[in-house]
């Protein structure tokens, strides 16, 4: 009998150990319920609309990774403290980012950091075959309606999902992946996927192609690089008639936001509305310098006595035109603007007087480099240069330099050298000489002016500053007239770019590959860029709402993809 | 030689760790009972460990005694900052004691004892936030100690002996925060070795100035476990000249298992044994877990630990001449100071509340059962000694962790 309690005193310490060992749990858990607290906001169905940035486009392309950090993604994880439900993304196959339609791909895959023979790094495109087809329509709820590639009134534009339509270039292959159908709009179906809580982000493509483009467009009947149009200038309203890069006309924006906020908000969703950013702090346009010509350079610094020669001459020319501003001049001590041509200038060269004033300097040239031309040969000389000099002027600190122009300035223009070489030679001049000679005339940037698509001049970056205000005047007033909360990511996207946020860490910048936030394609956000974001709207949603939605901690999202898996 | 390598390998497999810092004090499952006090304790073989010096007071001219223990522990961590969330995952660790005890005259004894008192098994989720720090540790080291015990004068013993430690790691933890190869995978890095070698001593003094009052005294030296012919594979790194590449490399690294020592008193009064121990662990020996790889590169992880103390109490009561019941309490000061508590030993001051109990079979055989639940209150805390490779700015990894740990034993005490 004595026995058989023992065992009992040695069962129930067992059964103890069971007992205490199923607690251990925090006094008060952040898994709980009411830990945080969603204030005046339902979150239990979080719908999101925008573009690229919405989608987690990152790198030049659409990818897995990306996807997974965009920053209503983000925002999704911490509103699951709030009560909210789950997100989905229409996801793409891999980390390659690129797209099929039909087998054949249709955009380029992802960037990454590779590094080359001589060891720098630079952005390359990543090798692979991607997977994702957009015929292969996404199914199912969805709650991440970001189109990259969308632009305000393309939200609202019908077929701008159709699967058919992509390859005639009238929709879009995002779009096409999700839609619901090939006549529905993005809107509708953000509003069929009947929200609780939405943000908006749209109006960037409204600016930004006209700003990464420099201005430009290419005119689709003669396949030329022509000026894009600003509609807030031309006064049209009718998007349909828009080209790709043009500015959207400011009431065309308005319009198009309103329907979106009333079709988002029309059962009583709360919500966030996102303004637009400054195009000129991303590093697409901070990583080339305007003033980019070093004295340091092997290649320029040498040149520079003879370049201010030739310029000097040109120069007169220009004061005897009244053109005296466009003087251009190299610095030997210290960096020189590049030479670009502005089309807003008035092309000199459509005065056959230009021509004729050239020639004493073409002459002046010759007699420099050693070859002696006659009055006739410099005349000839004199009337091929002319347009190349007709609009040209030198970069000032407050051009924009696109990214695109990094790997152009100071190369071969073998386009103008084969020309050049050709009319020297037909002139008379020695192969060798007429060769040289060419190629002195062919250096983008420095004789040659960097062609338009490369540069945003200030009046350029005006037609753009204007749009913008106009589009975040009609933002931050709609979201007050609604009662939604507003993100003015200008002001945050301008706090990196002016010496960056201190996070865990270290410091995020806007710096082109180093710098944390912005990936290789030089335009839209790292993951850790986009958990910036995601930061950003939610302390706006918990100024607005009364919520207490956590934020996320950046450090822990990556930045750009370092690999040699290239072609 | 083959033997001995697979005795380790089945014991490194086994062992593991709840105390501060990697200690672990499950060296006997009836001191264990008794708030793990001991160095003035003569009860079974166990003495060995706590105080060789009182071998020599054992009655019997043979005593063994062996037992093992569950452990079972839990790690939560919190931030309320970010609302992140973890809890580990760490499979139950089970170290174990084997002494044996030879009497061969009144005043001199010999013993060999077995026992595992460093280890550590954390299993976070893999990934989870502190992923950068630790996904998952395995500590484990063996001590063979032969002792001799000599009764110097009536009241006055002595004992002592060599430490064979034999010892194990498996470390796994992600590159950095964010690093990814091509496909989003986490880069990692995960070193392994075992059958690491060190020696060290021990020494005991044991003052009996009446039959019912013990005082002892023990010092177990410092052992450094100096790896050297492990392995360290990365795998998950970005196919680029910019990272380290994937495959499987050498490293160096030396992990500290610190000299402690123990005074301690036990005073029997009627069918009451009651004792008190005072344990220092000089833990400030393990100043940091530095990694040097094979390749040149290192990983730099200061620990900075303190020396700590225990506070030990214990009681056992005869009940009856079957059972002997037995509860305890102690108070472990963690090693760990602030600013530097890394989640792979997430551990603070901790409260120790033991029981258990002997049954008597025969004269000659005794079952031994106990049970320890160690709870750690909850504290915020965080390691500030991490950086992003290339970034010259820390970046603290800190939340609220809360732990406790619970270890049911069971054991036999035979003497002859």
């Amino acid at each position: 009998m004595m026995k058989r309690s023992y065992i009992k005193i040695l069962g129930l310490l067992f059964v103890g150990t069971a007992l205490v060992s199923c607690e251990n749990e925090f006094d008060e858990s952040v898994e709980d319920g009411d830990f945080y607290t969603a204030g005046e906001a339902d979150f239990s169905n979080y719908v999101t609309v925008g573009n690229s940035l919405t989608a987690g486009f990152a790198d030049g392309a659409l990818y897995l990774q990306g996807q997974q950090n965009s920053y209503p993604n983000i925002i999704a994880g911490q509103l699951e403290h709030v009560g909210g439900g789950e997100f989905f993304q229409p996801l793409v196959n891999d980390n390659l980012g690129g797209l099929l339609a039909g087998g054949n791909q249709i955009t380029d895959n992802r960037f990454v950091l590779a590094v080359d023979a001589d060891g720098n790094p630079g952005p390359a495109i990543q090798s692979g075959t991607p997977t994702t087809d957009i015929t292969n329509k996404v199914t199912g709820p969805l709650n991440n309606f970001g189109v990259p590639g969308a632009k305000s009134y393309h939200l609202a534009a019908p077929g701008y999902g159709s699967v058919a339509g992509v390859a005639m270039g009238t929709a879009n292959p995002y779009y096409a992946r999700f839609s619901s159908s090939e006549t529905s709009t993005v809107i509708q179906d953000a509003a069929a996927a009947n929200p609780t809580f939405f943000t908006l982000w749209i109006g960037n493509n409204d600016i930004l192609g006209y700003a990464t483009s420099g201005g430009t467009k290419v005119d689709p009947s003669t396949g030329e690089v022509v000026a894009a149009e600003d509609h807030n200038v031309t006064g049209n309203v009718d998007p349909s008639t828009y080209a790709g890069n043009d500015i959207t006309n400011n009431m065309v924006f308005a319009g198009v936001y309103s329907q979106l906020v009333t079709a988002l908000t029309a059962n009583g969703a709360k919500g966030a509305l996102v303004n637009i950013p400054d195009v000129t702090s991303i590093p697409f346009f901070t990583t080339v310098p305007p003033l980019a010509l070093s004295p340091a350079d092997p290649t320029f610094g040498p040149q520079i006595p003879l370049l201010n020669q030739v310029y000097g001459g040109l120069n007169q020319v220009f004061a005897a035109f009244g053109q005296a501003d466009r003087s251009i001049q190299f610095s030997s001590t210290g960096a020189s603007g590049i030479v670009i041509r502005d089309e807003s200038l008035a092309d000199l060269s459509q005065n056959p007087a230009f021509a004729t004033a050239l020639t004493p300097v073409v002459q002046g040239i010759g007699a420099a480099v050693g070859l002696p031309l006659s009055p006739a040969q410099a005349a000839g000389l004199a009337q091929v240069l002319a347009p190349q000099f007709g609009q040209i002027r030198q970069a000032t600190a407050d051009d924009l330099v696109t990214l695109r122009a990094a790997s152009v300035i100071g190369t071969l223009d073998q386009d103008r050298f084969n020309q050049l070489n050709t009319v020297f030679t037909q002139g008379g001049i020695p192969a060798q000489t007429a060769a040289t000679l060419a190629g002195q005339f062919s250096v983008n940037g420095v004789t040659v002016g960097m062609a338009n698509q490369f540069v945003l001049t200030t009046d350029e970056q005006d037609n753009v500053a204007d749009a913008q205000a106009s589009y975040n005047a009609t933002i931050s007033q709609l979201a007050a007239a609604n009662g939604l909360a507003l993100v003015d990511a200008r002001a945050e996207l301008q706090t990196v770019a002016q010496g960056g946020v201190p996070f865990n860490g270290g410091l995020l910048t806007s710096e082109f590959v180093t710098g944390g936030a912005f990936s290789l394609d030089g335009v839209h956000p790292t993951p850790r860029g986009y958990a910036y974001t995601a930061n950003a709207i939610i302390e706006a949603i918990n100024a607005q709402y009364g919520s207490t939605i956590p934020m996320v901690n950046i450090g822990q999202y990556g930045t750009i993809q370092t690999s040699n898996i290239i072609d | 030689m083959n033997k001995l390598q697979v005795f380790v390998v089945l014991c490194l497999v086994s062992t593991m760790a709840f105390a501060g810092g990697y200690r672990v004090s499950t060296q006997s499952n009836r001191q264990l009972a008794m708030g793990h006090t001991g160095v003035a304790v003569v009860n079974s073989a166990d003495i060995l460990f706590f105080n060789p010096a009182g071998l020599v007071h054992l009655e019997s001219r043979l005593s063994v005694s062996a037992g093992g223990f569950g452990v079972f522990s839990d790690v939560s961590y919190q931030n309320e900052q970010f609302g992140t969330f973890a809890e580990t995952d760490s499979p139950a660790g089970t170290p174990f004691y084997l002494y044996a005890n030879y009497k061969v005259t009144d005043d001199f004894a010999v013993g060999l004892g077995v026992y595992t008192p460093y280890g550590s098994n954390v299993t976070w989720p893999t990934d989870w936030e502190g992923s950068h720090l630790v996904n998952e540790i395995e500590l484990s080291a063996i001590f063979i100690q032969p002792t001799l015990s000599y009764q110097l004068f009536d009241s006055v013993s002595i004992g002592g002996g060599p430490i064979l430690a034999i010892g194990g790691v498996e470390f796994n933890r992600n590159a950095s925060r964010s690093l990814t190869d091509e496909q989003g995978n986490r880069s990692n890095v995960a070193i392994e070795d075992s059958g690491v070698t060190g020696w060290g001593w021990t020494a005991g003094l044991m003052f009996t100035p009446t039959e019912n009052f013990k005082l002892g005294f023990n010092y177990r030296s410092l052992i450094d476990i100096e790896s050297t012919e492990g392995t360290a594979t990365f795998t998950n790194f970005p196919n680029s000249p910019l990272t380290p590449s994937n495959g499987v490399q050498g490293f160096e690294a030396t992990l500290p298992l610190p000299a402690e020592a123990t005074v301690g008193v036990s005073y029997k009064w009627d069918k009451f044994l009651f004792a008190f121990d005072y344990n220092r662990a000089f833990w400030s020996e393990y100043e940091a877990l530095d990694i040097v790889f094979e390749d040149g590169s290192e990983s730099i992880n200061p620990r900075n630990y303190k020396d700590a103390s225990a506070y030990r109490f214990g009681v056992e009561y005869n009940a009856t001449d079957k059972l002997d019941i037995r509860a305890g309490y102690y108070f472990d000061e963690s090693p760990v100071q602030s600013g530097y508590f890394a989640p792979e030993t997430p551990r603070n001051d901790s409260n120790g509340y033991t029981f258990g109990l002997s049954y008597n079979v025969s004269s000659k055989f005794s079952i031994d059962a106990s049970l320890l639940y160690l709870r750690f209150k909850q504290i915020n805390e965080s390691y500030d000694f991490y950086s992003d490779p290339g970034v010259p700015v820390n970046a603290p990894f800190g939340g609220t962790y809360k732990s406790q740990a619970l270890i049911p034993g069971i054991g036999v005490t035979y003497n002859m």
